[in-house]
């Protein structure tokens, strides 16, 4: 049988679940892209550079990093927000995985049950998923696979997901700081990001201001 | 533990939608004297709902949701029926059975709370319909009282299965016809209140949801008891308006109907001394919680 290969979708209504075709999780020290398993230190740089090629790349923070639940989620969340920085790239929430009743602004955020909504909305074509709990991301993963031709990447805390582009594992403060260091190393080397112009979300409990 | 619960990562806070600045600017968590007075300003409180127009089970919920003194330290376990499309917007942790199954999930998850925080007063309350307590789970209802489990049990008793289009359940009334019941109900409403208490239940109540107060009293009695005590029971009629050929304007009128003079749903509570005892004690607490609350204000 062929190697199968985690690209981009629109892949199909159901894209198969990519661990029902061959592929692996990768072990500590080793990241994946496109199904591919590969040295983590390679994973920083090649990750970079297509977050940095992408017009539109979003990062999606999840429950995890979102809410405080320990310091170490609050420190999370400034090395991401310090990565939104240096790309630049969009930063929208997965507040919670609620289905959004009676509709969701895909401007504002993204849901687990209908994730393709938001990111054929805003034309998004590179998203890094970090803090989304594994099963609601695989969820949005093959979601995201199934209908769109967005470039998924997740930076995930425990093993990985086969179902995304490109995949890091045992993720923490410092590893996201290293990916940040790389962007800003290539930045630094020549490469220019290709994100289109935008201005960053910001609300209020008022309602949104930016 | 308290609201300090939910707080939102500074570096990522003003992304955050609007909402849920609001639940945590807002939030009742923490308070025990929350009350449903708190409903309309609190986002965790259910600020939209999925059931039909002026559904009383929506009302139910809100005062359920308003009134349990611990919202941050309570799971939910509910079952299969209208109450299941609620849940998903209610800001308290909960878990969705299988049909009839909820007292023996409930049963399990207290343990397993009481093992793993030793110290806490973790609450379990059951939240089902009368087709899951009452005709397909009344195996594991009662057996979960029969055994002393310290968690609460509540009842919708809308009198029929609202869900699946108006099926007759054992809480059904005597001689009631319903679209798919159409010969009418041959026997007796099942007295499940008397039942819970000869059950073992330490705390019964049996009441409407048409006044908040009496509610409230009720829910923040049945959690306090079943706590120290045991097993405790509440039956809320919540009538499916539509079932029973009513409008959205008529539900509320529907209730105090019941509840009248002679009707079905005239308040009624069981409890033994101890608890009785035991919720004056509360009582007094309460009250000077309050005053001294008062008494900071106007200092």
């Amino acid at each position: 049988m062929e190697q199968y290969v985690v690209k981009p979708g629109p892949e199909a209504f159901l894209p198969p679940a990519a661990a029902s075709m061959g592929i692996v999780l990768p072990d500590p020290g080793e990241a994946h892209y496109e199904g591919r398993i590969i040295d983590e230190e390679d994973a920083y740089e090649q990750i970079a550079r297509k977050l940095l090629g992408a017009k539109v790349p979003t990062i999606f923070p999840g429950p995890l990093v979102l809410w405080k639940w320990n310091e170490k989620a609050g420190k999370k969340a400034e090395a991401i927000r310090e990565l939104a920085n240096a790309l630049p790239a969009r930063l929208i929430p997965m507040a919670d995985y609620r289905p959004k009743y009676p509709k969701i602004d895909p401007e504002v955020e993204i849901n687990p049950n209908h994730p393709n909504l938001t990111i054929w909305h805003n034309k998004i074509d590179a998203c890094i998923f970090v803090g989304v709990h594994c099963h609601q991301a695989n969820l949005a993963l093959k979601i995201i696979r199934g209908g769109t031709d967005c470039f998924t990447i997740a930076l995930c805390a425990q093993a990985g997901h086969e179902d995304a582009c490109a995949s890091f594992r045992d993720i923490n403060v410092e590893k996201i700081k290293k990916l940040t260091e790389t962007v800003k190393r290539l930045k630094s080397e020549g490469v220019e990001s290709q994100a289109l112009p935008f201005t960053q979300i910001k609300m209020t409990r008022a309602g949104r201001v930016a | 533990m308290s609201k300090e619960k939910i707080q939102l990562s500074e570096a990522l806070e003003d992304i955050m939608p609007s909402e849920y600045q609001e639940m945590v600017a807002t939030a009742t968590f923490g308070n025990e004297d929350r009350s449903w007075k708190d409903i309309g300003s609190s986002k965790e409180l259910i600020e939209q709902h999925s059931l039909c127009a002026g559904c009383p089970e929506s009302i139910a919920f809100r005062y359920i949701l308003s009134s349990i003194p611990a919202p941050e330290d309570t799971v939910f376990v509910g079952s299969t029926g209208c109450t299941s499309l609620v849940f998903p917007m209610v800001g308290v942790q909960n878990i969705h059975s299988l049909f009839g199954n909820q007292n023996a999930v409930a049963s399990g998850l207290k343990r397993a709370l009481k093992v793993r925080f030793p110290d806490v007063n973790k609450d379990v309350i059951v939240l089902a319909g009368d087709g899951a307590t009452v005709d397909i789970g009344l195996d594991m209802t009662m057996q979960s009282w029969f055994r002393q489990e310290n968690f609460t049990t509540i009842c919708f008793d809308n009198e029929l299965y609202a869900n699946t289009g108006g099926q007759e359940s054992g809480l059904m009334q005597k001689g009631f016809v319903s679209k798919m019941a159409p010969m009418g109900k041959k026997f007796e409403k099942v007295r499940l209140p008397e039942i819970a208490f000869e059950a073992g239940c330490h705390y019964v109540a049996c009441l409407t949801v048409s006044k908040p107060n009496r509610v409230e009293k009720a829910i923040r009695n049945a959690v306090y008891v079943a706590r120290e005590f045991g097993p405790t029971y509440v039956q809320l009629y919540t009538p499916c308006i539509l079932e029973i050929g009513k409008q959205s304007m008529e539900g509320l009128d529907e209730m105090k109907d019941a509840e009248a003079i002679g009707g079905r749903f005239v308040m009624k509570e069981f409890m033994t001394d101890e608890v009785k005892e035991f919720l004056k004690e509360k009582d007094a607490e309460q009250k000077a919680r309050k005053k001294a609350a008062k008494a900071a204000v106007s200092a």
